[in-house]
């Protein structure tokens, strides 16, 4: 038994955080939040170098056939950095739809693409996620209807689009009878895409045996990693919190020395740091752990999501006034740990799920 | 990362479950807090022993298994006894602290006195440590041991002794060199509790019970050999005890035990005929509580692994006992709130008898309290989290006549 990261998940990781502080310093962020639509192409060329994209990608595609654990980790620096990149629709869940979901002839045809991302896949789903806001597609006769608040969609080529009972089509972006209206998020590093389908010639993918099974594989795996994110985000606010603590001085004393200050950072590190064991176990169970991979997905999702809204909310608190500012930009961090935990269902709505898989409603 | 367990460890599991299914019958209760063990949980000890389920690792002529240490096996016999929900042996100071203590610095005479007889339960020790004056300064300890005739006179005062009032011995830190410095004026006796001029008193608690007691030594004699490796060495040994405590496993195993009970008791229990897992209101509070049992146990893996990695945890460990207990007392408060108006009567039936389950849980309750105090208070783990774990500055030294 070994529940650690191998000597490769931790130099891909530490590569992974390199490269973004190098290439993310906080005026570049703020400047892809106040101009861009949540898309730094640089920045996506970048990982696409870096191998990222092919991650999920079976190596008969060219991908590196690697799990939701290593898409975990690299989620997780991803949020540390709050980086604007479409990871968790284009590089975690669209290649797992296609592996899950799609004939051996879309294999071959867009698992390749996918990896050399070639193709940037927005995932949407009518319904399943437990999203509020319009949520509904038919497929008959055409794709018809509207799914709103799509993530990592602004720069979409495609959208691959599950309707509720797990079938799944995919359509481009740029199809006439596709429109898509742009919503700024709170998370401005991060928009959505209300999305609108009007008698769409879509591309089924119709090759799973259980297609909502199929689905709901997608779905979890994207709760996971979204999961890892928001550790990675609460992260970076504790670490912020720790240094200000160790040089902020008022009364004649460093602010870290009162027990009023380092009492609440000490509640963050205590709740957070299982957090992180959670998301391994939860993205080693989408791996290896079948029967366990649905009850991880959503418990990950929604403690996660609670310990990360309160490790928010006190490292705000430690920075005084200025954490309140826009100066220091902690709240980029704040607003994605808000945006993951509503996206693909908030902690209501998985504990909801975890009560019925164990039919306890 | 690779979660199966290889072929040895298998067999292992595969064998308590058959253990399991065979006596898990015979199983004493879990949980309601310290007693002298009864009859049926010493010749479940018994068992156990025979089956190197515990004591595993002792030296077969001290009376246990002699088999190397392996923290999986550990791993393995923990998770199997918690998932069965059945008793895992004994846990006491005199098991989890003195006799790694005596394994690693006491003479053979030690060993073959009181390992054996420890581990099967018939010795049961208490801690001679916190004094009245010196709680978390251990190293201050006032009680003294003078050597006359071949005899130590220890004179002084112990407090928070769990189990004093029904332990056969202490293991007593006292000040046997009055000119040495604090940390160097200690030893380490081991000393009946039948002596003449030892009186322990039962401090009451919350619980109804007596957990606790104040010791009072006048003029005890205790044998010149009862010294564990010599004069000015008890607060080496002392440590010794402690870091055998840090290295015990996390309750992971007990938690997710926890968890299964009262899963169990809120399908069980009904309000107008309606399960009280069918009610949002208590559904809502086990789901959170299993999300966070779910974060604690892969935690716990995490620890696992590193230990047997030969890495140190850091803060991942520091944050066990605040994290642990908080969770555990979280968990009990669910339970008696599931209990409700009839869980509210309580007898609680003394050392020799089985509470009721409702008793039982509101034992845990209270006494998950007392966990949040002892062994280092969760305002005292704030600190050490805050100070060793994400190295924040201490709190500043009271400089008398500043204001």
């Amino acid at each position: 038994m070994d529940f650690s990261l191998t000597l490769e998940q931790r130099q891909f990781d530490d590569s992974l955080r390199d490269f973004l502080k190098d290439r993310l310093p906080m005026d570049r962020l703020r400047l892809l939040a106040e101009t861009a639509n949540g898309f730094d192409d640089d920045l996506w060329q970048g990982v696409v170098e870096l191998g990222l994209p092919s991650l999920l990608v079976p190596e008969r595609f060219g991908g590196a056939e690697l799990g939701v654990l290593d898409a975990a980790v690299a989620a997780e620096a991803l949020g540390y950095a709050a980086a604007p990149l479409p990871f968790v629709g284009a590089i975690a869940m669209a290649p797992l739809a296609f592996v899950h979901c799609a004939s051996p002839a879309q294999q071959d045809e867009w698992l390749p693409r996918i990896a050399a991302g070639e193709v940037r896949i927005a995932v949407a789903f009518a319904g399943l996620a437990g999203q509020t806001g319009a949520a509904s597609v038919s497929f008959d006769g055409g794709l018809n209807g509207r799914i709103d608040g799509v993530m990592d969609a602004s720069a979409a080529t495609h959208f691959l689009v599950f309707q509720h009972d797990g079938t799944a089509a995919i359509v481009g972006a740029d199809d006439p009878g596709v429109s898509q209206t742009l919503r700024r998020s709170i998370d401005r590093t991060r928009p959505l895409v209300d999305v609108a389908f009007s008698n769409v010639s879509a591309e089924r993918l119709d090759a799973a045996n259980d297609p909502l099974a199929a689905a709901r594989i997608v779905l979890d795996a994207g709760r996971v990693v979204l999961a890892a994110d928001s550790v990675g985000a609460a992260q970076t606010m504790l670490d912020r919190a720790v240094a200000f603590a160790k040089e902020r001085v008022q009364f004649g004393r460093i602010i870290g020395s009162f027990q009023g200050v380092k009492y609440p950072l000490a509640e963050c590190v205590t709740a957070l740091e299982p957090c992180r064991g959670a998301v391994w176990y939860a993205a080693y169970a989408q791996d290896a752990l079948p029967d366990e991979a649905r009850l991880t997905a959503c418990h990950a999702k929604a403690h996660v999501s609670d310990v990360a809204r309160d490790v928010a909310r006190m490292t705000t608190e430690t920075h005084g006034g200025m954490g309140f500012t826009d100066l220091l930009g902690l709240h980029f961090w704040f607003k994605r740990i808000g945006f993951n935990r509503q996206i693909l269902g908030n902690p209501e709505r998985c504990r909801d799920e975890a009560a019925r898989l164990q039919g306890w409603l | 990362m690779d979660l199966t367990l290889s072929e040895p460890y298998q067999a292992l599991q595969a064998e308590i479950r058959a253990f399991v299914a065979d006596y898990g019958h015979l199983s004493p209760k879990l949980g309601g807090g310290r007693k002298r063990p009864d009859q049926k949980t010493l010749d479940w000890q018994k068992r156990l022993l025979e089956h190197g389920y515990v004591g595993r690792t002792i030296p077969q002529e001290y009376g246990g298994a002699g088999r190397q240490p392996d923290i999986m096996e550990a791993s393995v016999i923990a998770s199997e006894f918690a998932r069965a929900n059945i008793y895992a042996g004994l846990t006491n100071q005199g098991i989890s602290m003195l006799v790694p203590t005596l394994l690693e610095v006491g003479t053979d005479e030690q060993k073959r006195d009181y390992v054996g007889p420890t581990i099967r339960g018939d010795i049961i020790w208490c801690q001679g440590y916190s004094e009245p004056g010196n709680g978390s300064d251990l190293a201050n300890a006032q009680t003294k041991a003078e050597l006359k005739d071949g005899h130590w006179i220890v004179n002084g005062q112990k407090i928070w002794t769990s189990s004093a009032h029904y332990a056969d011995m202490m293991f007593l830190l006292c000040r046997t060199e009055p000119n040495a410095s604090k940390h160097e004026g200690l030893s380490y006796l081991l000393l009946s509790m039948k002596s003449d001029g030892l009186d322990a008193r039962p401090l009451k608690t919350m619980t109804g019970r007596s957990e606790f007691n104040e010791v009072f030594f006048t003029d005890v004699k205790v044998p010149e050999t009862q010294i564990v490796l010599g004069r000015g060495k008890g607060w080496y040994v002392a440590n010794i005890t402690l870091k055998h405590e840090r290295l015990m496993l996390g309750d992971a195993g007990k938690t997710n035990a926890r968890l299964e009970q009262l899963i169990s008791l809120l399908s069980k229990t009904e309000i107008d005929g309606v399960p009280l897992i069918r009610m949002p209101e208590y559904r809502d509070r086990l789901l959170r509580l299993q999300g966070e049992v779910l974060a604690w146990k892969a935690h716990n893996l995490r620890l696992l692994t590193e230990a047997a990695q030969g890495i140190d945890s850091g803060v991942k460990r520091a944050i066990v006992k605040y994290g642990g207990t908080m969770l555990g007392y979280r968990l009990s408060s669910l339970a008696v709130d599931a209990l409700g108006s009839a869980g509210l009567p309580y007898e609680s039936l003394g050392e020799d008898a089985e509470d009721d389950d409702a008793t039982t849980w509101n034992i845990d309750y209270m006494y998950d309290v007392g966990l949040m105090i002892g062994g280092g208070s969760s305002n005292i783990q704030k600190n050490i989290i805050g100070e060793r774990g994400l190295d924040l500055p201490r709190e500043p030294k009271f400089v008398a006549g500043m204001r």
